[in-house]
């Protein structure tokens, strides 16, 4: 095992730090266990070893693990045994090995070397995860457990069996019977195949390859079916992660695409400066985050409302200061906020900084998911899907239970008719926009989870949004979310057969080909509003 | 009347045509006379540099040219004319690539560099043919020109028309720009063609090569503008404008409408590809960022801010947005999109009609002057 010196000397330190310091070097119970190592003979080292496992001495796992990287020592005048924290240059910093103190500097011709060979590196090895296995934590006991797939040799077979039986937690039974079923079939029994039915774990697989080509045809042919069933499994994961992943995109392009598809219904109006509106919801998780340094749970939750408040003012200043005076020239509209698009990046480039800024993940949104040894989902994405739904869902009710809702379909479907019935079309277009825009904002926040936040967030964005909105079909958001989420999965389906550009440049012919058939996407307007 | 020359040869009795071509040649002939007659410290001198820098403009404007034929009189507003540029380009690219022969870096007689360091053993088969000057120049007109003519059929024939059209042929030039990047494709992938010797057998530093690529770039420039002239003069130029105005009237009428958009759209293709071959070897360099969306937006305000259908009004808008833009990132390369985007908002806000509209307000007589429909809003659009 290589260790970076760093964080070698880091774990010495630990370990040396939990030692008793009160102890001295005369009268110390280790003081003999140590002697006892240091002999030519490695036969006799070797029975060293085995009483400082048997002693149940708290500082035998520094010892070992000192012993195994060469860097338990003895300084030739004194005698000390002493650890190496960092073997590198000519003088070493060093640390008693049995008080733990740090003794500064040694020169390294001052100090012996316990040397090993390779069999007592092996024994060293399977006695430090038997030593691993006997922690208090159930986690660091699977941990250890699980590391020592494929690594049992004939040496440890014997500790294990004993090991298993004391165990108290059934999924560190679970893998340390799997190991042990590994050690087995290496030694060629054909009963081990069966208990490895069905596993995941890479190492339990490459245990069944090399049995699957071994001369005893029974231990093949056993071997290799069950490397079939397992490849079948996998292969079932593998699609529920393509699919994973294709809808965790989908959810981020739903999220980006649904503000302009609302605005983009209402008003007729390409609002090209929708992308940096995301950045905008992005740059607000991360100032938030400033706000609060040290919380960014607190933080990431409060840029929610942040993030749609900031979005939607820009966006109410944008139409306001803008597309107000456009009415009715569609194509002037996506030239003017194309404009505002660039001000607001170079806006940011200049008041903020051109390079990235690091959002940091609040620790309830890190990790992952394991729901079997193949197949593990990452719950920040989980969190995004989620939250996009709650999003739509929530954009849903709008729409279709209050008065705000009511008016926008109204002047989507007839502008001039809504008018006549009373309704202000031209607040209905600000709180469109203003809702729009705000949605964007939160889509800004969820995407600063995922990619690195950077005045081009938006431009990575906008034209895939615009797909969405053009395959989906104009003012209809359950157009918006199957078209994103589909578009989502297409891409993912086809990336790893026609890797990650070549798979973008398909789905967007793709879309130009669709828009032959189906010009106004897969759910149009139907009626008059269609004509529009 | 009827013969076939007299619709190209209408354009030459138009005040404005005579006018325009009158001041391109004059400057033509004016910059020629500065860099040859005077010598390089007089300060009136014009230095290879600025030639060059001139001739750049100079292929923007015809690229300018070809989009206001499709935005200002059908009403197609491409935001992927940078696609047909820079397929025009690289074809003449390949074309110079081919020309560099073995003075490369890895010396190779016929791999252009890139090839050699990507470890391929022989010419894909696109690449053949573009050693001969004639195939590569044909080329410049046919690869825009099919793809526009394959795009515009399909597009055209199911009547995707107004913000759809734009965003689809924005897609089309990002497509492109990712495919550009891939170095599999064969096109130098992330740095495009570059290091070009020679074009025709011309030295491409010496300084009478570039006098004379910018005296081309010019004549192409006169060329196109009669060209796009003649056909906005003709009947199939008035039905192109009454589809611009009322596509679906002009259906009505009895007008298949998609085929004078197609025809239209595939000849604004191919002279943007005329402009893009003209533009590399002034520029030395063709890579895939001409593909970039923002690009062919930019192309757009220069037709914007010069004044749509009026073809002078994209020239100007060209040369002027352009001349800005190199001053700019000179002197103060942060506040380039400030004004790139302010410039933007206010001519589409203020200026809608751009130069050329408040040049024409100025010399019309008072007693005329009245607010004529704006031909940039389609009257369906008005109604939604």
């Amino acid at each position: 095992m290589k260790i970076p010196p760093c964080l070698g000397r880091m774990l010495a330190l630990c370990l040396l730090a939990c030692l008793p310091l009160a102890a001295s070097a005369q009268g110390d119970d280790g003081q003999p266990l140590l002697e006892s190592l240091d002999t030519a003979s490695y036969a006799q080292m070797g029975e060293a070893i085995e009483a400082i496992i048997e002693s149940g001495e708290e500082r035998s796992r520094g010892w070992l693990e000192a012993l195994m990287g060469g860097k338990l020592q003895r300084h030739k005048e004194t005698g000390r045994f002493v650890v190496v924290l960092e073997n590198r240059g000519r003088d070493w910093p060093v640390a008693d090995a049995l008080t733990g103190e740090a003794l500064g500097e040694m020169s390294r011709r001052d100090l012996d070397r316990l040397g090993i060979n390779n069999a007592l590196r092996g024994q060293l090895q399977g006695a430090l995860a038997v030593l691993d296995l006997q922690a208090d934590g159930v986690r660091e006991r699977r941990q250890a457990a699980r590391a020592l797939l494929g690594d049992v040799d004939v040496s440890l077979a014997e500790p294990l069996a004993v090991v298993i039986d004391a165990e108290q937690d059934a999924e560190v039974r679970r893998l340390l019977q799997q190991a042990l079923a590994i050690h087995r079939l290496e030694q060629g029994s054909v009963e081990a195949v069966a208990e490895l039915q069905g596993s995941l774990n890479s190492r339990v697989r490459a245990a069944l390859n090399t049995a699957a080509r071994s001369d005893d045809p029974a231990l093949a042919e056993a071997a290799s079916s069950a490397l079939a069933d397992i490849e079948q499994k996998m292969k079932l994961n593998r699609g529920l992660e393509t699919l994973y992943f294709g809808l965790s995109m989908g959810s981020v392009l739903v999220l980006a695409a649904i503000g302009l598809a609302i605005t983009f219904g209402v008003m007729g109006v390409i609002n090209m400066a929708h992308g940096e509106l995301i950045m905008l919801g992005a740059y607000t998780t991360w100032a938030m985050q400033q706000l609060l340094p040290g919380q960014p749970g607190l933080a990431m939750v409060l840029s929610i409302p942040a993030g749609f408040l900031v979005a939607a003012l820009a966006g109410i200043a944008i139409e306001r200061g803008v597309i107000q005076f456009l009415k009715g020239r569609p194509l002037e509209t996506l030239l003017a906020t194309f404009g505002v698009s660039l001000i607001l990046q170079q806006l940011v480039r200049t008041v903020i900084s051109p390079l990235n800024r690091t959002v940091v993940t609040p620790e309830w949104m890190s990790g992952s998911i394991m729901i079997n040894e193949g197949l593990s989902l990452t719950l920040n994405r989980l969190y995004v899907l989620g939250f996009a739904l709650v999003v739509f869902a929530g954009l849903m009710l709008v729409m279709r239970r209050t008065r705000l809702g009511l008016e926008v379909r109204a002047v989507t479907q007839n502008r001039a008719m809504s008018r006549a019935m009373g309704i202000r079309a031209t607040r209905v277009d600000i709180m469109t926009f203003a809702l729009g825009s705000g949605v964007a904002g939160l889509a800004g926040v969820a995407l600063s989870q995922l990619t690195n936040v950077g005045p081009n967030l938006g431009q990575n964005y906008i034209i895939d949004s615009f797909m969405v909105v053009v395959f989906g079909g104009v003012g209809n958001l359950w157009g918006t979310l199957v078209a994103g989420l589909s578009l989502g999965v297409i891409n993912q389906v086809l990336e790893p057969w026609a890797g990650a550009v070549l798979a973008k440049i398909l789905v967007l012919v793709f879309i130009i080909l669709f828009i032959q058939k189906r010009p106004r996407g897969l759910f149009p307007q139907k009626g008059r509003a269609a004509e529009g | 009347m009827h013969s076939s020359t007299s619709w190209l040869a209408r354009p030459f009795r138009e005040r404005a045509t005579q006018l325009f071509l009158g001041i391109l040649l004059a400057a033509l002939a004016t910059v020629t006379l500065l860099n040859l007659a005077l010598p390089a410290g007089h300060p009136l001198h014009v230095s290879t540099y600025t030639v060059t820098l001139l001739g750049k403009y100079l292929s923007y404007a015809l690229l300018a040219v070809a989009v206001d034929l499709v935005w200002g009189y059908l009403g197609i507003l491409s935001l992927g004319h940078g696609a047909f540029f820079a397929l025009g380009g690289y074809a003449m690219g390949m074309y110079l690539m081919r020309q560099i022969g073995d003075r490369g870096t890895y010396g190779d007689p016929v791999l252009p560099d890139f090839m050699v360091f990507l470890d391929w053993d022989s010419l894909p088969w696109y690449w053949l043919g573009f050693d001969m000057a004639w195939f590569a120049f044909l080329m410049v007109l046919l690869a825009p020109g099919l793809l526009a003519l394959v795009f515009g059929f399909l597009a055209f024939r199911s009547r995707v028309t107004g913000v759809y059209l734009s965003i689809i042929t924005q897609a089309l030039t990002f497509a492109l720009m990712l495919a550009f990047f891939r170095n599999e494709m064969g096109f130098g992938g992330n740095n495009g063609l570059t290091d070009f010797k020679e074009l025709l057998g011309f030295d491409l530093r010496s300084d009478a090569t570039r006098l004379g690529l910018f005296l081309a770039t010019g004549i192409a420039l006169a060329l196109g503008y009669v060209l796009c002239r003649a056909i906005v003069a003709s009947k199939l130029g008035r039905v192109s404008v009454a589809t611009r105005d009322a596509e679906a009237r002009t259906r009505f009428l009895g007008y298949r409408v998609e085929r004078f958009q197609l025809f239209i759209f595939v000849v604004s293709a191919m002279l943007a590809g005329v402009a893009g071959a003209l533009y590399v070897p002034q520029v030395g360099i063709i890579n895939p960022g001409e593909f970039s969306p923002i690009f062919s937006i930019e192309i757009v305000l220069w037709v914007a801010l010069g004044g749509r259908a009026t073809l002078y009004g994209a020239v100007i808008g060209a040369i002027l947005v352009n001349y800005a833009k190199t001053v700019f990132t000179g002197v103060m390369p942060d506040a380039w999109l400030f004004a790139l985007g302010g410039l933007f908002v206010l001519v589409t806000v203020l200026l809608p009609k751009g130069i050329a509209g408040l040049l024409a307000w100025r010399l019309t007589p008072r007693r005329l002057q009245r607010e004529p429909a704006d031909p940039s809003s389609p009257s369906r659009e008005a109604s939604a």
